[in-house]
């Protein structure tokens, strides 16, 4: 049989991606995990000393707590399956990846390990993330200063 | 008589006992009470999940020795194998046993393969008891074929859960009452160009088809010839698929055809198409099918086991999923 015939048949006959299905539940769970952040930056805004600008650190923070303890309890996977890419691209999805490269590794070591292992996963988010917010700083600073835009 | 990887073992071997231990998890199993040993802890109360793998493939053929009263030292060899790098929880219980050993590869295959190295060299009166079979341990495996355990992404319908488990034969000569392992059809490797790892089932399921094609060609069998013909870790897809593919050569499929895999967990969807991993197999032909051949509800059975030679480096350099499927039929006499 060749690959194209077998392709075709294969294609058939496995089940297909709920793609539909599966944006609705991504946009239902990364809505859900961005609506609590906005309460936890109220609740910073409200009972410390935090503006709307300084509050999304702390709220950063505890939302990578929380994904963390999540992780940990082995529940940050079912709501991924659930929720797939809407868990995974909010900061929380961040975490996970983090948190879960350690756990995996632990048993090679702190250093090797944990270490050596920890950004796996969150390597490229982090390499990426870097550039493209410097590219994006770039063009925002071009356009600022022929005063396109204003900051 | 040897040709072209159809093996005839005229000597009859027999598969005199077997050892069977599984994780927490595959209590679910509906087969769970064949399992010789079920563990309370996923990584058997070891330090590490590797620890608790090399244990089960242990408990395994300590027990598959202990039902005919031998020890370690009256085995001759020890063929076994497993999904970690360099095999190592085989090579360690394989030193914890101190038995002459050869690591077997041959993915989630390994269980039929082994068993087959294991009838030649008893067909070949070399051995009084040599002792063959393969283990997986999900988290260990999962950590080696994708990501973390506790990392979360979404998994597609396809794809297959890795069983904890593991199971061995003792292979000895002749023995009455037992199932004797009569043929065997050494797998070649295919692969039709599937590149999803998340859908091995349906890169698999050629590779089965073609060992089964050969095995009835080779030794002039047909389908009806058997009471079951049980594929390895297919899954719903590539049992589908696998199914679909026979009825297209006109072999005729019955309630006799049936995937260890699909059946593992009873279908519960919570394991998505099914279970997989080389202990699958293993776990399922040396409870289930061998217990039904004792109390002799099987009289002759096909058994391919299917494995996709894939490493995670393979996949991401871009390369399709070479896969192979072991076949060995077995008799009550």
């Amino acid at each position: 049989m060749d690959e194209k015939k077998f392709a075709k048949i294969e294609q058939q006959l496995s089940p297909k991606t709920p793609l539909g299905l599966n944006i609705v539940k991504a946009f239902l769970t990364g809505g859900t995990i961005c609506l609590i952040g906005q309460f936890i930056a109220m609740f910073y805004m409200t009972f410390f000393d935090f503006t709307e600008r300084t509050a999304s650190n702390p709220t950063v923070a505890t939302m990578v707590f929380l994904a963390m303890v999540l992780t940990g309890l082995g529940q940050y996977k079912k709501i991924a399956q659930f929720g797939g890419a809407g868990a995974a691209v909010p900061i929380t999805g961040f975490s996970n990846a983090v948190v879960s490269a350690s756990i995996e590794h632990k048993s090679e070591g702190y250093v090797l390990g944990v270490g050596g292992n920890m950004f796996k996963l969150a390597g490229s988010v982090i390499l990426f993330g870097v550039v493209s917010a410097f590219t994006v700083a770039l063009i925002k600073t071009i356009l600022v200063k022929f005063g396109v835009v204003s900051w | 008589m040897v040709s072209k990887g159809l093996l005839t073992f005229p000597s009859n071997p027999s598969i005199a006992a077997t050892g069977v231990t599984a994780g927490p998890l595959e209590k679910k199993s509906p087969f769970s009470s064949q399992f010789d040993k079920i563990y309370t802890d996923e990584r058997m109360h070891l330090k590490t999940n590797e620890q608790g793998h090399a244990k089960m493939i242990e408990d395994a053929s300590m027990i598959a020795l202990s039902k005919i009263d031998a020890v370690p030292s009256k085995a001759d060899f020890f063929f076994a194998g497993d999904l970690v790098n360099q095999m190592t929880p085989s090579n360690f219980s394989a030193s914890t046993l101190q038995i002459p050993y050869i690591g077997m590869f041959s993915a989630c295959a390994t269980s039929i393969s082994s068993l087959l190295m294991a009838a030649l060299v008893t067909d070949a009166n070399l051995s009084e008891i040599t002792l063959a079979g393969a283990g997986s341990q999900h988290n260990a495996i999962e950590r080696q074929f994708r990501y973390p355990v506790e990392y979360g992404s979404q998994k597609p319908e396809s794809s297959q859960w890795t069983v904890t488990a593991a199971g061995i034969a003792v292979v000895t000569p002749n023995r009455k009452k037992t199932p004797v392992i009569t043929k065997g059809t050494m797998g070649r490797v295919i692969d039709l160009g599937m590149t999803d790892p998340l859908n091995m089932g349906a890169a698999m399921a050629p590779a089965a088809m073609d060992t089964l094609e050969r095995h009835l060609k080779g030794h002039q069998a047909s389908e009806a010839d058997y009471d079951l013909i049980m594929t390895g870790d297919l899954g719903k897809t590539g049992f589908t698929i696998f199914k679909e593919l026979a009825t297209r050569k006109e072999i005729v499929v019955s309630e006799k055809f049936q995937d260890a895999g699909e059946a593992f967990y009873g279908g519960d969807p919570k394991f998505f198409s099914g279970a997989s991993g080389a202990g699958c197999s293993s776990a399922i032909y040396f409870s289930e099918v061998y217990g039904k051949m004792m109390t002799g509800d099987y009289q002759k059975v096909l058994l391919i086991a299917t494995g996709s030679l894939l490493s995670p480096l393979s996949y991401q350099q871009g390369e399709t999923i070479p896969c192979i499927a072991h076949a060995v039929e077995l008799m009550m006499k």
